[in-house]
């Protein structure tokens, strides 16, 4: 968004569809789900980005392609302004780390917490000959202290916020610069998740990682995050600065998940505007993909995607109602270079 | 010997000899290899080996439970009192009162106290809010208080009383579900009081339709009604919770999680029940499906009367939908008050803790610390107050002794703290005005040295 800062990790009109089986038996035949369309993200140092969306919105995709656990059907991903290099070679998962969003799944549960952040050091070929001080500061990053009392145990005999430290410990053992959270803290009990958020916050601010923060939480992202960004059936629809998303929403879906997530301060919940569940991605509707449930649809939404918006600085928005009534018709490529001067005279 | 047995028509004939003994050899083997499997899995997973075995430890700790299926069972059962025996809260129009209610898992010495002591009143066409982490023992409270709750969970004290007044020709009168038989429980479970479960993939038969599932539940509890007018009812029903009546012919499989909790809740409400226990409803559904089925929930409260008790961890969620909010902690209910109240003046410090775990929608962003620690493990229960160890105004009191739940003078609220008996200062985080007792009743008491 900003030219300023470089980002460090920047995914590019990223596409990737995935083939299911439709039927049962010999009439089975493959269908397309388009998981994740033209969605452009980055990542700077010191900042966490959050991608927040219901589920199936491709948020838990572009986690992975951007870790490149999978690989983009099309656009490209770049570390440090250059293209990451094929397949997911050691100095690629060194940089770029995952956390899960179930800390038991991921973490084995016959290996004590000593093991699990061992491995990573030594394959990296990290912290020769100081292998247990190296782990008693992970321990100690993720506020697990003293070490000692943890270093031995079983995942089971931790709590689920404890093990959810861990595996971030296990994550920044290599010593990454980007940090890739999906529903960190979800299976979280409630009263403990503001820790692990803030955490993730101090690595930010400590340690300068580039964190993303995927959720469905939108509450936690304008808690944690710098920049949101939303998902709609597998399109990136509006992003902008936390606060200047969740308090001046500029697309109807980010409205719509704004009045339906649980507000007391709020006297009475607003009616919802715009009922009904996303799209099957299977064969997604045409143009604006929200537009069967649009409550301000109109003609030009069912037959063309819309163009990306700026509707004020960093604040971008894909959605025709912030293009001038006059542009909303015009072809596709005059369409950019009007939209974006009408942007630059505001 | 077993192909030579097949050719010979050995099953046909009834030579047993042929292709009995190479039979239960493939079993034994089959068998064997499964024990030896569950031996490794409790052999390296070492969180299987500290579950308990109920049964022995029923035995060892010398209780008989003479159990019926599906019925949990209440430990020193007496004979039914006397009707107006009871005890009641005195609240006149209560529909659901549960009194110094106990639930263990397992028996003696490996019991754990999954709920303990707890005092309830769902008065008639009320919301009442049950808030509490997950593992505090919510879920166990509302199963065991139907007697829905499986082995190894026994009811070890209290009183659970319904008052019935039927909307239809169900039990009238104060029934006291612990001492009632098979036939009374059922003649009140989903008739008079009905459950929706969080997951409704497992509770919807997945063989069979929506519509035939519906259709044996009216046949059941309503044989006055033809086949025809079953599939309206039904039609009907699904119509109320905004699904078309289409969706009758439809298999679990193959309703969104949305629609299926809609079904749930349809035929939660088939039989017109005067409460329904609402178990995290809505807590695997996106934000947006949540909404809408709690606002139609809502809804259909205003119009068909019924009172509810809404269980969730989500205290955010439950302060916009309830009329009055208890917390549950480690088992214990700790606070009760109307929702307005407990979300602008919370008197328990942890209440005051899990409010500050919701990140705001609104206004600045301002650090926020959540609640140091964890929930305690149920075996290992802290001495006391169950939530000293994370509290930031634990006093060598609270190390001792458990506080009692009690009324908070001038108020219809109570809590269980020491900070609020009147003897120590109250901090100014746990002594705002509160907007109920401001409007409707006295003043909350200010006590001495208090910041206000
Ligand atoms: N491995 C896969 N095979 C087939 N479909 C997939 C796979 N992973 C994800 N999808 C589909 O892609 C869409 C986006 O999924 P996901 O990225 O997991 O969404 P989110 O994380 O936002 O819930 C969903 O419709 C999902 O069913
Ligand atoms: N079958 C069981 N055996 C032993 N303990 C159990 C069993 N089921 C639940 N528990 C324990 O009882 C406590 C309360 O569980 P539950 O009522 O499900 O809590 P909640 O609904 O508030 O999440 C938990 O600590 C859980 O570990
Ligand atoms: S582009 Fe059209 S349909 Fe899509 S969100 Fe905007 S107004 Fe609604
Ligand atoms: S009784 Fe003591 S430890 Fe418990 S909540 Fe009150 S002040 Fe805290
Ligand atoms: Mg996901
Ligand atoms: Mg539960």
């Amino acid at each position: 968004m900003t030219a300023a800062a470089a980002p460090v990790l920047e995914g590019r009109s990223l596409i990737k569809s995935f083939w299911v089986k439709q039927g049962r038996g010999p009439l089975a035949r493959k269908a397309r789900v388009h998981a994740v369309e033209d969605v452009s993200v980055s990542l700077e140092a010191g900042k966490v980005t959050a991608v927040v969306g219901e589920s199936g919105a491709g948020k838990t995709t572009v986690g992975r392609l951007l870790a490149k656990i999978l690989k983009p059907d099309g656009g490209e991903v770049l570390l440090d302004g250059r293209p990451a290099p094929g397949g997911r070679p050691r100095s690629y998962a060194a940089q770029v780390q995952m956390v899960f969003q179930d800390p038991f799944a991921s973490l084995n549960p016959v290996h004590r917490v000593r093991h699990h952040l061992e491995r990573p050091l030594k394959i990296h070929h990290l912290a020769d000959g100081h292998v247990d001080a190296a782990v008693a500061d992970l321990l100690r990053r993720v506020a697990l202290e003293p070490a000692d009392n943890f270093i031995d145990k079983f995942p089971h005999e931790l709590s689920g916020g404890q093990r959810q430290r861990v595996a971030i410990a296990r994550a920044l053992a290599v010593q990454p610069r980007v940090l890739i959270a999906d529903e960190p803290v979800s299976m979280l009990d409630v009263s403990i998740r503001l820790g692990v958020l803030n955490l993730l916050a101090g690595l930010r601010d400590r340690e300068h990682l580039a964190i993303l923060y995927v959720t469905h939480d939108i509450a936690s992202a304008r808690y944690l995050a710098d920049t949101i960004v939303v998902m709609y059936a597998g399109q990136l629809v509006e992003s902008a600065p936390s606060v200047s998303l969740t308090d001046t929403p500029a697309h109807p879906y980010t409205q719509l998940l704004l009045s339906a997530a649980p507000d007391p301060d709020r006297a009475r919940a607003p009616e919802l505007s715009a009922p009904g569940a996303p799209p099957s991605l299977l064969a997604p509707p045409s143009g604006c993909r929200f537009h069967p449930r649009c409550p301000h649809a109109m003609d030009v939404c069912r037959s063309q995607a819309p163009p990306n918006v700026t509707v004020a600085k960093g604040h971008v928005a894909a959605c025709w109602l912030h293009v001038e009534p006059a542009l909303r018709r015009v072809s596709e490529t005059e369409l950019s270079t009007a939209v974006n001067a009408s942007a630059l005279k505001s | 010997m077993l192909r030579e047995g097949f050719a010979n028509n050995a099953i046909r004939g009834g030579w047993w000899w042929w292709w009995a003994p190479p039979g239960i050899c493939v079993a034994l083997l089959g068998t064997g290899l499964a024990l030896l499997n569950f031996g490794i899995d409790e052999f390296i997973n070492p969180r299987l080996r500290n579950v308990g075995l109920s049964q022995r430890g029923a035995r060892k700790a010398g209780i008989s439970l003479s159990t019926t299926l599906g019925i949990t069972p209440v430990l020193g059962r007496r004979q039914a009192p006397p009707v107006g025996a009871t005890p009641t809260s005195g609240v006149t129009d209560a529909v659901l009162e549960i009194h110094g209610f106990s639930v263990d898992y397992g028996y003696g010495e490996e019991a754990v106290h999954a709920v303990a002591d707890c005092n309830l009143v769902l008065r008639r066409g009320q919301v009442l809010g049950l808030a509490g982490e997950s593992g505090s023992g919510k879920t166990t409270l509302a199963l065991a208080a139907l007697r829905l709750l499986r082995t190894p969970g026994v009811i070890t004290a209290g009183e659970v009383l319904f008052h019935s007044q039927p909307n239809g020709e169900g039990p009238a009168g104060t029934i006291d579900l612990l001492s009632a038989g098979p036939e009374q429980l059922r003649a009140v479970r989903w008739s008079e009081i009905s459950v929706v479960l969080q997951s409704a993939l497992n509770a919807l038969n997945p063989v069979i339709t929506v519509g035939a599932q519906f259709d044996d539940l009216l046949r059941a509890h309503r044989p006055q009604l033809s086949g025809s007018q079953r599939w309206q009812r039904s039609g009907e029903l699904l119509d109320m919770v905004g699904m078309n009546a289409d969706r009758l012919r439809s298999y679990p499989h193959e309703l969104s999680g949305g629609m299926r909790q809609r079904a749930m809740i349809a035929m939660a409400l088939a039989l017109e029940p005067q409460v329904m226990i609402l178990d995290e409803p809505t807590t695997a559904l996106d934000v947006v499906t949540q909404r809408e089925i709690l606002e139609e929930l809502m809804g259909l409260r205003d119009r068909l009367g019924f009172a509810a008790l809404f269980i969730t961890h989500d205290l955010s969620l439950l302060v916009e939908l309830a009329d009055e909010i208890a917390v549950m902690y480690a088992g214990r209910l700790l606070e009760r008050a109307p929702a307005a109240s407990l979300f602008h003046a919370p008197r328990l410090p942890y209440t005051h803790g899990l409010l500050n775990c919701f990140p705001p929608m609104h206004g600045r962003r301002l650090p926020m610390a959540g609640i140091p620690g964890s929930p305690p493990d149920l075996r290992d229960l802290p001495s006391g107050c169950p939530f000293h160890p994370r509290c930031a105004w634990a006093m060598p009191r609270c190390r001792q002794e458990a506080p009692p739940l009690a009324p908070l003078n001038g108020s219809s609220r109570e809590v269980a703290c020491w900070l609020q008996t009147g003897d120590v200062p109250v901090p100014a985080e746990l002594a705002r005005p509160d907007p109920v007792a401001r409007s409707s009743e006295r003043p909350a008491a200010v006590k001495p040295g208090s910041a206000l």
